[in-house]
């Protein structure tokens, strides 16, 4: 009897994950599968693009990564513009830190480590709504890498085969992503300035032969600009 | 890249990611920032994603694209206006695809 009821809480508990991770299931699948494809014939294995979506897991920037694979770029840029394009998670989870505070430390660790934009979007409508139980936020994010892990294996394999990418547009996904995350991020005129110029700069400074660290560069100085103009006008 | 070369590159992107994802939610739980560093990052996503995508538009084949049959920058209209007004990653990524693909289909590029 005591068994039964623990296995029927178990399986309530991943049923109740399945319906807050299914948006973003649908959306992993076919980006992963767009990645596996582009990692493929950027020239990395389906090991490493599998594995990649394993130890790293963070979207945009493996496809970014699939990209600068493909351009021969240096370790220590691949490194280093991964860092700054996922830096942001930085903000997502000093966010999140306030609803883990009764968390075990480990329960801490292993969210973290699935924490992306698409699952930060769901966690913070449920943890406002005090759905912040770690069993079930954890398999949330189990059940939305999984989508990921599966999309970039399926487009590995289908990526030793398909030649040219072109017909598919699958080299779309990552501007058309970036569109999404953009516009989504975009709350008010400030973040329309610091964009307008974030993106000007990053351009201006590739034409000038950084190709390597425009977007770096470009992101440190915008956004400290637009976090300078915040403070000043906070202090008026 | 050398195989162990690439394994080595996976592996330093997956620390540098996991590093902020994990260290704000381990010690701020109940820390305060200053002031200017929470605004900064607060910018750091609108900055970064707008330094990706507008050379992701206007650089095709390591050169600037500013000509007419540039349909990435065609396709990023409808696309932006599905973000837009949807609010959706998928519809999005969708919606930019389906106009490069059938552009390409139709116009022969």
């Amino acid at each position: 009897m005591n068994n039964t009821t623990i296995k029927q809480t178990g399986n309530s508990n991943w049923f109740q994950s399945i319906t807050p991770a299914l948006p973003v299931v649908m959306g992993y699948l076919p980006i992963g599968f767009a990645y596996g494809v582009l990692a493929v014939n950027g020239g990395l294995s389906t090991f490493q693009t599998v594995l990649m979506s394993i130890i790293v897991y963070a979207g945009s920037s493996q496809l970014i990564a699939a990209s600068l694979f493909a351009q021969m770029i240096s370790p220590f840029s691949i490194i280093a513009t991964t860092f700054i394009v996922n830096l942001r998670h930085m903000l997502m989870s000093a966010a999140l830190a306030p609803h883990m505070q009764n968390w075990k430390n480990y329960q801490v660790a292993f969210f973290s480590y699935e924490l992306t934009d698409e699952s930060f979007g769901v966690h913070s409508l449920r943890f406002e709504r005090g759905q912040n139980q770690p069993t079930s936020t954890i398999a949330i994010n189990m059940i939305c890498q999984f989508a990921w892990v599966a999309g970039s294996m399926v487009g590995a394999v289908a990526g030793n085969l398909i030649e040219d990418v072109r017909p598919f547009a699958l080299d779309y996904a990552l501007p058309a992503m970036f569109i999404a995350l953009l516009v989504l991020q975009i709350k008010n005129r400030k973040h329309v300035l610091i964009a307008v110029l974030s993106g000007f700069a990053s351009l201006i400074l590739w034409m000038i032969g950084l190709t390597q660290w425009n977007v770096i560069i470009a992101t440190v100085f915008t956004a400290a600009l637009g976090a300078g103009i915040e403070v000043w006008l906070n202090r008026r | 890249m050398a195989e162990s070369t690439v394994i080595f590159t996976l592996i330093g992107m997956a620390i540098v990611t996991y590093l902020p994802r994990l260290l704000p939610a381990w010690f701020l739980r109940n820390q305060k920032l200053p002031e200017f560093v929470i605004a900064w990052l607060r910018y750091v996503p609108v900055a970064v994603l707008a330094a990706l995508l507008l050379p992701s538009l206007l650089i095709q084949n390591q050169e600037l694209n500013l000509r007419f049959d540039n349909i990435y920058l065609w396709a990023a209209i409808p696309a932006i206006g599905v973000a837009w007004y949807k609010k959706s990653l998928f519809g999005t990524v969708i919606t930019g695809m389906l106009v490069v693909a059938i552009a390409r289909f139709l116009l022969n590029l």
